[in-house]
């Protein structure tokens, strides 16, 4: 408690830094698993091959990631841009499924009926589908939110300043208290996205509202 | 790209009591050690929350909350703290293995409750109207039919475990993380990608060797893909899902 007092600033910084390195990649992520998702559900030929490969993607350790992302983008090691890129990419692995699945849980009944209206494909996709889709894409983004903020922290072991800082810091000075007060820090984190995500998506799901049941499951 | 090459094809590191294959043993050794022991835990108690409907909360809870638990720090504080009590070799061993388990067993406990209580109401009421007591049921046809999920669980448990075990070089264990760590402490970086690579290689390779299984263990008249999905539409974003998303 008392090392947590007298490092507020610096804890406050590595929260920021975290915060960022965790956000940025889940919207990027986000918005590139929209299309892949659309893509694997609307080709049938396609949504085997995109789960598997984006599966397959997902199966890389974190630390791996970190460190094989130079080869790829020509960065340093130390540049943080290798966990934006790396975190992206389990961002994307996890959501094209949701997206996929999310997108195929709307009810057939429903397409029909905007088609019958006189709804176009895209007015379609983005007035029905997609808001239709939300609870199950809040979910697994939820997952991603969380998971994200867990395997930042793994940038510290290659310097990388952020929350992770703290137990690298503690662990060499054989000192538990800043390691506690960073998981505690990170905990905190993931839980305050996980919040916003759920707050978001009952603010875009409003006919939920009314049938409280439903949005049980989704919670 | 040049110096990861120089690294892999250099036959001094495919050799020697800290050459690759030596590193590739002790880091599925841990893994193995580590399954087992989740397996252990996590299968007996999911079949029994699963069969009685009993602590469902807790579940759903153990696995979220697990996954918002910064592994890394989690490995240094049971270094740290449990180290010392133990002395010796077994001081970074124990606490690392001790860590890992943490880490697997939520997602084989999910794995084996989503699977228990995803069975088909009527073939657990056949199997008691053909007289089998609960034991039974249990046995013969709970377990079969959520074999599916029960190996899910397994195999993103094994995953994550791989995948873990790369963090216990920090803490001066072997296994492939070695590479990685040292590599980063001598600014080497061939070895730090070399390893990197074999890591990656490593948890895609027992990745499909458990979907291999799966196939072999799961019976023919419950097709996987069929039953997943079948789970997925019902429970979307349930302990299904969050057992599978597991990654560090």
């Amino acid at each position: 408690m008392k090392w947590f007092l007298g490092h507020l600033p610096q804890i406050g910084s590595l929260l920021l830094n975290h915060a960022v390195l965790a956000l940025i990649p889940l919207v990027v992520g986000l918005l590139l698993a929209i299309p892949l998702g659309w893509l694997a559900r609307r080709y049938r030929l396609l949504y085997t091959p995109l789960i598997a490969g984006t599966g397959l993607l997902y199966t890389i350790p974190s630390l791996a990631l970190f460190i094989l992302m130079p080869l790829i983008l020509g960065t340093g090691i130390l540049d943080p841009l290798n966990v934006v890129v790396a975190l992206t990419i389990y961002t994307v692995a996890l959501l094209v499924r949701t997206v996929a699945d999310g997108l195929g849980s709307v009810p057939d009944e429903v397409l029909q009926a905007a088609t019958a209206m006189g709804i176009g494909r895209v007015r379609r996709f983005f007035g029905v589908e997609l808001p239709l889709a939300v609870p199950v894409i809040s979910a697994g983004l939820r997952v991603a939110a969380v998971s994200n903020v867990s395997i930042v922290s793994v940038a510290a072991l290659l310097g990388i300043p952020q929350l992770g800082s703290l137990f690298t810091d503690g662990f060499a000075r054989d000192f538990v208290d800043p390691i506690v007060v960073g998981i505690i820090a990170c905990m905190v984190l993931a839980f305050a996205l996980d919040l916003s995500i759920l707050g978001a998506s009952r603010a875009l799901t409003p006919w939920l509202r009314t049938s409280r049941p439903a949005v049980g499951r989704a919670a | 790209m040049n110096l990861l090459w120089d690294w892999l094809s250099d036959p001094a590191n495919w050799d020697g009591p800290y050459g690759i294959p030596v590193r590739v043993v002790e880091h599925l050794g841990y893994s193995a050690v580590t399954l087992v022991l989740a397996a252990l835990i996590g299968i007996p108690l999911g079949l029994w929350i699963g069969h009685t409907g009993r602590g469902r909360v807790l579940v759903v809870n153990l696995v979220n909350g697990m996954r918002s638990v910064p592994t890394l720090g989690l490995l240094f504080v049971a270094v740290l703290v449990v180290g010392p009590l133990l002395g010796g070799d077994i001081a970074f061993l124990v606490p690392s293995i001790f860590v890992l388990v943490v880490l697997a067993v939520p997602p084989i406990l999910a794995g084996a409750y989503a699977g228990v209580e995803g069975v088909d109401p009527g073939a657990r009421d056949a199997a008691r109207g053909m007289g089998m007591r609960p034991a039974e049921v249990l046995v013969r046809v709970e377990v079969p039919c959520a074999m599916p999920l029960i190996f899910s669980g397994l195999r993103s448990a094994a995953l994550q475990v791989v995948a873990t075990a790369t963090l216990a070089a920090s803490v001066s264990l072997g296994g492939l993380g070695r590479f990685l760590i040292d590599g980063q402490a001598y600014r080497d970086y061939g070895q730090m990608a070399g390893g990197a690579l074999l890591v990656a290689a490593l948890a895609m390779l027992v990745d499909l060797v458990f979907a291999g299984v799966q196939r072999l263990v799961v019976s023919p008249g419950l097709s996987p893909v069929r039953a997943t999905r079948r789970d997925r539409r019902r429970q979307p974003t349930g302990v299904l899902d969050a057992a599978v998303a597991h990654q560090t």
